[in-house]
């Protein structure tokens, strides 16, 4: 069986029933994308499959066929996406479990609609995160997408990028 | 300033390379899977000419300064505020520093130098904070010392600046880089001899810093327990008896033993069965398919029902201690022109860690290591040593930032023990056991669940008479620590409503004042979970004081100014709260408004809620908090952390409920226990009003003022009270 993960090509022998995110984790050894409930009602396992973002702990590898696999690690090669800009500038992530997951999502939403609102934010943006960050993943859209600037978000929090360290 | 991250991974290389016999078919090991953040390693060759100058701070040539941490970190941010309050005593530069995390075992061998390594009841930081800034203190000294020894002039004379020395009668200049070397064999200064810097005066500390460890949560490479990969690793998942105390009868390995890559089954303990395999889904999947007989015991009768009508029971029986009593209560408010009555309930309820419970295990020959995403890294240590029977000084603890800890990775050790059993099977092979969500959510050590039966009496003018708080629920010490029940007195349960501080007093005066708790244990263990008993207490406490207000006819606020002039701590934010809320503007019509207040940690919090209610459908469109927390280190990750109580606590009061079937948990992912989403979630403003003159924490104290504050938002805007938790029991749901 064949994966195409981030443009590469993956022979690899497993069940044709082994979810594609115990592929990418544990065959090719991808652990970026995380496992956090099973059943696609976490959001952490989210890749691209042919662009679009789906959860890859409830979709069998024998249904990704020839499939193009995108996951986390290949979003950029040097977190210079606008989504990973706007995630470090505003401290996004607390533990950072689900975050691999939430910046998969928010960058495929960006695609769709470089200047989302906060209604269709709500509607993107299904993935769990327990630590509470939803505020700063919203923030973090605005910014990302252009409609807010940084400075501007970060007052509302008392916080310049001048006073960030 | 990055977290240093090659002496782990030499040091994972190191520890892992010989004896790993049993390579899986997975291909090349990606390096990444050993790029995680620091741990102090006294061994590793990238610290060629680092210089100790004590246990807190170690120095390169380079300048660049290590900070060793022996907190947990999971995301709470307490990694970059003890960096930021060394930084600021040592007077170096932020951006030269870096941390390590300090191992448990070489504590123990330094005679726990670096002291309690525990990172649970928002105590990270304020019991860490004055002998951290000591250390820092002692060793700006230090390098101070060594700077003037060697150009031969007083010390005195020396200033210093971000890490460079000068001593300006003769313009000489140099870096800690320079003179660690010679600081570190000088004599330390008494640590009690130091004077702090005053926080009002900190540069460094009380900064909205960036935190020190977010590049690699945005891109994959940060690599958690659940992420480990090793030469030669095998994984395995766990089942336990599906009903707490059942025992495991027998299994039949043959039906699974063929599977691909399954490598065995492990009986853990008397209750707990393990499927090793290459591979975790491999194992998983083999678990799922292993044919178990349980004997199910006496916990199989109960369910959900009869938990509920024992602790209804027990509203009705005297309390197995009274822990307040300030005149006769119940005898006043008996006699009250009016009485008010309310009782409550609220839930088990689960941690979900996004990252599922695991550790990782590695036993060879006398010497056993683990790698474990922990809230507390000596108890890691101490559960590894127990299940191996490997003494303690032959024991090592890798702490990894863990996937969320809420509470549930700290005096709870099963998933270290777990991982020790099984890897005694497989000596010489590190042995990753992860838990299954399934697993994780049906063998959680639960919010304890708890009513309450509240009672106030009130004068013809509306002033409270009396008040009698009674609690029944279950006991987590009961669970968890025993021996902390001293004469039958579990004051634990209690917690905010505490006669004296520091850590929860109750913020009222009443005249009349009784409080006792009615311990009703259940066969299903509980634990601590964010804001442990704040959190039924402070919904206890405050949807009471608004339903008191409601029959007085008084504002929610006024009511309680009234009974707050005692506690102006207390009344500080509350009133900030309201200020920042205008709570004495009108609302646009259909907008309604809720507070609370309650203290938890050391710290003060109030909140208020703004909501609108359509049809059954609750939408919450503002949170305003202030918390006095006495010191503020990082105001940003202050309030990051003020965001996160939301999402426990919104999310725990309307929808998720653990409930009891037959003695299991009927609630076996997240399907079935819904988790507070980003649509749900509101607006949420803080206000920080720090009074500088104690410790408080943070983590935790916000959390019990969210569910009450909504609550009463709720019950003016639907003209009557709301009492059960999770609200959906009266009928409502979160937008």
């Amino acid at each position: 069986m064949q994966l195409n993960i981030n443009g590469q090509t993956h022979n690899i022998d497993v069940e044709p029933n082994m979810p594609l995110l115990w592929a990418i984790r544990e065959v090719v050894g991808l652990t970026g994308t995380k496992y956090g409930c099973g059943v696609a009602q976490c959001g952490a396992c989210t890749v691209y499959m042919n662009g679009e973002p789906v959860r890859s702990c409830s979709i069998p590898v024998s249904a990704v066929g020839a499939a193009k696999i995108t996951t986390i690690e290949s979003l950029s090669k040097d977190n210079s996406h606008p989504v990973q800009q706007a995630w470090i500038a505003l401290d996004v992530p607390q533990c950072g479990y689900c975050q691999s997951g939430q910046v998969m999502a928010a960058a495929a939403l960006l695609k769709r609609i470089p200047k989302p609102t906060d209604a269709d934010i709500d509607n993107a943006m299904s993935n769990i995160c327990r630590c509470g960050t939803y505020q700063k993943i919203r923030d973090g859209i605005h910014v990302a997408s252009g409609q807010k600037k940084l400075a501007e978000v970060l007052a509302q929090y008392q916080a310049s990028p001048a006073t960030r360290g | 300033m990055t977290i240093e991250n090659t002496s782990r991974r030499d040091f994972i290389i190191k520890g892992t390379l010989v004896g790993g016999g049993l390579m899986l078919g997975v291909g090349a090991l990606p390096e990444f899977a050993f790029a995680q953040a620091g741990q102090y390693d006294p061994n590793s060759p990238t610290k060629a000419g680092e210089a100790e100058v004590n246990a807190w701070v170690s120095i390169k040539p380079d300048d660049t300064v290590y900070v060793r941490i022996a907190r947990s970190e999971m995301g709470q941010g307490t990694r970059t505020g003890l960096a930021q309050l060394v930084t600021e005593e040592l007077e170096c530069n932020w951006k030269k520093v870096k941390t390590q995390s300090a191992t448990p075992g070489q504590s123990l061998a330094r005679k726990r130098v670096w002291g309690e390594h525990g990172t649970g009841g928002s105590r990270g930081i304020r019991i860490s904070e004055d002998y951290v800034r000591r250390g820092a203190a002692a060793a700006r000294m230090m390098l101070l010392q060594a700077a003037a020894n060697q150009w031969n002039v007083p010390v005195n004379e020396l200033t210093v600046n971000k890490g460079v020395i000068t001593h300006a009668s003769t313009g000489r200049k140099t870096t800690y880089g320079k003179v660690a070397e010679l600081a570190s064999t000088l004599t330390p200064p008494d640590p009690q001899s130091i004077t702090l810097r005053d926080p009002r005066d900190w540069k460094v500390a009380g900064q909205p810093y960036a935190r020190l460890d977010t590049a690699n949560k945005v891109n994959g490479t940060k690599v958690y327990g659940a992420d480990l990969q090793m030469p030669g690793m095998l994984c395995a998942s766990v089942k336990a008896c599906p009903v707490f105390g059942g025992k495991l009868v027998s299994y039949d390995e043959a039906k699974i033993k063929n599977l691909r890559g399954v490598k065995g089954v492990v009986k853990i303990d008397e209750s707990t069965v393990a499927v090793v395999a290459d591979t975790w889904w491999r194992a998983n999947t083999a678990l799922n398919a292993l044919p178990i007989v349980w004997d199910e015991g006496k916990g199989a009768s109960v369910s959900q029902g009869d938990i509920d009508k024992m602790l209804r029971a027990g509203l009705d029986e005297q309390g197995d201690f009274w822990q307040r009593k300030v005149g006769d209560a119940p005898e006043v408010i008996n006699s009250s022109t009016k009485k008010v009555e309310a009782i409550y309930y609220t839930p088990f309820r689960a941690h979900v860690t996004m990252e599922p419970m695991n550790a990782t295990v590695k036993i060879s020959g006398d010497r056993a290591e683990a790698w474990v995403p922990t809230q507390n890294g000596e108890g890691s240590l101490a559960a590894l040593s127990e299940a191996t029977g490997i003494p303690l000084a032959n024991c090592e603890v890798y702490k990894l930032d863990s996937g969320c800890g809420l509470g549930r990775r700290g005096s709870t050790q099963d998933f270290t023990t777990f991982a020790a059993k099984v890897a005694m099977k497989y000596p010489g092979v590190p042995v990753k056991v992860l838990w299954s969500r399934e697993e994780d959510l049906t063998h959680d050590y639960y919010h304890p669940i708890a009513m309450a039966k509240m009672s106030a009496g009130l004068d013809a003018s509306g002033n409270v008479t009396g008040m009698h708080i009674k609690v029944a629920g279950q006991s987590i010490n009961a669970t968890l620590a025993p021996a902390a029940i001293k004469d039958g007195k579990d004051e634990r349960q209690l917690q905010g409503f505490y006669e004296k501080g520091p850590d929860a007093q109750l913020g009222y005066t009443f005249p009349n004042l009784l409080t006792e708790y009615v311990m009703k244990n259940t066969h299903v263990p509980v634990g601590p979970w964010r804001g442990v008993n704040t959190n039924q207490n402070g919904i206890f406490m405050e949807c009471f004081m608004d339903e008191c207000a409601k029959a007085a006819g008084k504002d929610p606020v006024k009511f309680r100014q009234a009974v707050m002039q005692s506690h102006p701590k207390h009344l500080g934010v509350l009133n900030a709260a309201a200020q920042k809320a205008n709570w004495d503007k009108p609302l646009p019509a259909g907008t309604f408004r809720g507070v609370a207040q309650f203290m938890g940690y050391a710290s003060y919090s109030a909140c208020v809620a703004e909501v609108s209610v359509d049809g059954n459908i609750v939408h919450v469109k503002r949170l305003v908090f202030a918390l006095n927390s006495g010191h503020v280190v990082n105001p940003y990750l202050t309030r990051e952390q003020i965001e996160g109580s939301v999402a426990m606590a919104l999310g725990a009061i309307f929808n998720p409920e653990i409930t009891v079937e037959n003695g299991r948990i009927k609630q076996q992912n997240l399907d079935s226990y819904p988790m507070l989403k980003l649509a749900s979630t509101p607006r949420i403003e803080t206000v920080l009003v720090p009074t500088y003159d104690f410790w408080g924490g943070v983590g935790e104290p916000t959390i019990c003022v969210v569910g009450p504050a909504v609550a009463n938002a709720v019950s003016a805007a639907i003209g009557r009270p709301v009492r059960n938790f999770p609200l959906y029991k009266e009928g409502l749901s979160l937008a």
